[in-house]
């Protein structure tokens, strides 16, 4: 059994997997528009200078999540 | 009962879509993610041959032109930039209604070449719902700089669709796409769209589903699309869907109810299949690209990974955003001092011949007066004292947004506003306000949750607009001049700088107070793109910015100036008892303004500079004047004695900036604020809100201060 941690936990320069999303209905849909779906390989960026919004590389795409949102993605480290 | 087909779709006519073409005319949509150069591909196609509107009941806007090719018109209409047709907002479901209308004949995807997987998503959504497709791969040239390799014959192989590659910057591809484009739509080409497989499961409801309705469609009308969104689709979906075929005088209740029944039998959960099909897709695309494309350097944006961790760092990244505006407005006020100084010359060696002229051909005083010194001498002010520093100010502030800075502006304040309860975007549209709050509030339509829009909307003109610029610049210059000799100029950049750092706290304050009032909620979801830096084009950008902005506002604040320039001019001149009207209104004002730190002329200049807020120091400077003009102010000194000749301290000029800074939009912002709201009762609270802010403010500094004087 993979340990899954909420995407906001992943290390600046880490890399992940994503496993579940736990979003419902319109952000769930706007994060599977962006390409997140099981498998999507996802990095940890850089953080704003206050610390939230996280800016993560999305299948070649550098999009920003606030922590809410990234809570709601559960990803496997790798 | 019978489900119409294509040849009915005439019924939904171009009028329900708010344009206009002739029926020989080829109807091209034209559909991308954002951020894709989707609008210059269509600028480059369309010339000057092309007018904005709005999609009706909308607050989403379209472009759309036209052009001829080999004696063909094509008629294009520009949709909204989205990642996806499923209908999450109002640009999703505009551009997925007009390309299911059957209206365009074709749909050109523009994808971006740097990051074509997820462009390809959108694509696999618009083939799923129309065969007439092609593909236009952009940003062919920022793709080679990342050495990322593109065989587009083969991606058109694996497509089914003709794929052309563009640049449309340098409009390299666009006769291609042209041609592509043109085969296409008179036949000779054919099309074999790639079609995105679900699984046994769900293909087995589809196939179900199309076989019920096959009995009752008549005509061409895609049932594998229909079947997908009835079984995926949320509320919205199925209400277009109803509508549509209503429209077309059918009924599709039966239908609507078949599938709710099935996905109760087969135990399916809507939630659970939406994710599959999106799975299905996003897999495929990922497929695609992974034929069609190559990478020779896998950290191919490793320079922009470098910008962004300076620029948006925890120690540079607020001080380079400070420094990166103070430099803008140092250029600008810098370099705007002597054309200034050289047009105001100009304007009044033409002045002295009108007078000349009028006084030699013998027309009444009061026409001289009106015309001249009323209508002349305001609009003559207007240009020389805002035309510059526009024309420097819009070229260097599209340049910051040209290379991308802008969303990481974005992201670099999100935190704050989350913290006052709104929307990150709103950083970008307060951006959009630095030119004009007009412009800034119809930039808030990028905010999709309602609520968090109308924050946005109320609170942009707390941006000081390039109308006010020139009064904040004169004010602070007229106070620190002299007295820093060579670093005026830096001083009056810091000046302006502070303003704004104090309106973007404002903003945030008032926001946080509509959040936790009238406007109660949580913040919405946050997810902004931070786009790949681009090498902007020098040329393209001082051309558009004269052409669209600088020539636009300049030449909206002329067609206020004149006729309130005439307007001041009346007042000032018509004489009840021993004053003129204006200072009757002045005196009247007076008691009232004096508690806030300012006179009754300044509070009059204000309200009678309501239709533009560059007017308001003219107007100003025209009611001080004995003889009910503007003085020849051939410098700033002249125009320092003057204030200080009408009682004027340090306090009235720090007042009458706050009160700058927060008063009730121009006219113009509030028309745009009923347009955009629809809504008399937002647009009179914006009134109330924005003016309420500055009565309080000067009322505490003057308050503050004539109570420090007691004691000191």
């Amino acid at each position: 059994m993979v340990k899954l941690v909420p995407l906001h936990h992943l290390a600046l320069g880490a890399c992940g997997k994503v496993r579940e999303l736990t979003a419902g209905g319109s952000n769930r849909r706007r994060m599977l528009d962006l390409g997140l779906i099981c498998g999507t390989r996802v990095e940890a960026l850089q953080k704003s200078p206050s610390g939230d919004p996280t800016a993560y590389e999305i299948r070649g795409a550098v999009i920003a999540l606030r922590s809410e949102e990234a809570a709601q993605i559960l990803i496997e480290v790798v | 009962m019978v489900i119409c087909g294509q040849e009915h779709y005439q019924q939904i006519s171009p009028e329900t879509f708010g344009m206009s073409f002739y029926d020989e005319d080829m109807v091209i949509a034209l559909a991308g993610n954002p951020n894709t150069g989707k609008s210059t591909v269509f600028n480059r196609l369309t010339g000057l041959n092309q007018h904005t509107g709005n999609w009706p009941g909308k607050t989403v806007s379209h472009a759309q032109g036209k052009y001829r090719y080999k004696h063909k018109d094509f008629f294009l209409v520009d949709l909204p930039g989205t990642y996806s047709l499923l209908a999450n907002s109002a640009e999703e479901e505009v551009a997925r209604d007009f390309i299911y209308s059957g209206i365009p004949v074709i749909t050109v995807v523009v994808a971006d070449a740097t990051c074509l997987e997820r462009n390809l998503n959108l694509l696999l959504q618009v083939m799923e719902i129309t065969p007439n497709v092609v593909l236009c791969v952009n940003l062919l040239d920022e793709a080679q700089r990342k050495r990322i390799k593109l065989d587009l014959s083969a991606l058109s192989k694996i497509l089914g669709v003709p794929v052309v590659g563009t640049n449309a910057l340098d409009g390299a591809g666009l006769a291609a796409l042209k041609e592509a484009v043109y085969q296409l739509a008179l036949g000779e080409t054919r099309t074999n769209p790639l079609r995105v497989t679900y699984g046994e499961e769900l293909e087995k409801c589809i196939g179900l589903l199309e076989a019920y309705m096959q009995g009752m469609v008549r005509g061409k009308v895609n049932r594998r699309w229909v079947a997908l969104r009835l079984l995926d689709g949320d509320g919205n979906t199925k209400d277009f869907l109803k509508y549509f075929f209503m429209k077309n005088g059918c009924d599709v209740s039966h239908v609507l109810e078949f599938a709710d029944q099935m996905i109760i039998e087969q135990q399916l959960d809507r939630e659970s299949l939406r994710d599959h099909i999106v799975y299905c897709m996003v897999n495929l695309a990922e497929e695609i690209s992974q034929q069609a494309l190559y990478c020779e350097k896998s950290d191919y944006n490793s320079r922009d990974r470098m910008i962004d961790s300076i620029i948006t760092s925890k120690t540079w990244g607020i001080p380079v955003m400070l420094a990166l505006l103070g430099i803008i407005f140092w250029i600008t006020i810098k370099g705007a001092n002597y054309p200034s100084q050289a047009l105001a010359a100009a304007f009044f060696w033409v002045e002295e011949h009108l007078t000349d002229f009028f006084y030699s051909t013998g027309w009444p005083g009061w026409m001289h007066g009106l015309l001249v010194l009323g209508i002349y001498r305001t609009v003559a002010w207007v240009i020389s004292v805002m035309l510059p520093p526009m024309a420097i100010f819009f070229p260097l502030f599209t340049l910051l947004e040209d290379l991308g800075y802008l969303p990481r502006i974005a992201f670099n304040l999100d935190n704050y506003f989350k913290k006052a309860c709104a929307h990150g975007k709103q950083a970008l549209t307060m951006c959009m306000g630095f030119g004009c709050n007009a412009a800034g509030v119809i930039a808030c339509r990028i905010i999709d949750s309602p609520r968090e829009r109308l924050i946005a909307i109320i609170t942009n003109n707390f941006v000081p607009c390039n109308g006010r610029f020139p009064t904040l610049i004169a004010l602070t210059g007229l106070f620190t001049a002299g007295t820093l000799g060579g670093y005026q100029s830096v001083v009056a950049s810091l000046g302006i700088l502070f303003t704004i750092v104090l309106g973007v706290g404002i903003t945030l304050i008032v926001s946080k107070l509509l959040s936790t009032t009238i406007l109660k909620g949580l913040p919405s979801s946050f997810a902004l793109e931070l786009p790949p830096y681009r090498k902007p084009r020098i040329g393209t950008v001082i051309v558009r910015s004269l052409y669209d902005r600088t020539l636009f506002v300049l030449a909206r604040a002329i067609i206020v100036a004149a006729p309130a320039g005439m307007i001041t001019w009346l007042l000032a001149n018509i004489y009840a008892g021993e004053f003129s009207l204006l200072r009757h209104a002045a005196d009247f004002l007076h008691p009232f303004a004096s508690l806030l730190g300012l006179d009754g002329f300044i509070l009059m200049a204000f309200i009678l500079g309501l239709p533009a807020n560059e007017i308001v120091l003219p107007i100003l400077i025209m009611s001080y004047m004995a003889a009910g003009q503007m003085v020849e102010l051939d410098s700033l000194q002249a125009l320092r004695s003057l204030l200080l000749a009408n009682g004027w301290t340090w306090l009235t000029a720090v007042c009458t900036m706050l009160f700058c800074l927060n008063h009730f939009p121009c006219g113009t912002t509030l028309l745009t604020i009923k347009k955009e709201t629809g809504s008399a009762k937002w647009t009179l609270l914006t009134f109330l809100i924005t003016t309420a802010t500055g009565v309080v403010l000067c009322f505490v500094v003057a308050q503050t201060v004539g109570l420090l004087r007691l004691f000191v």
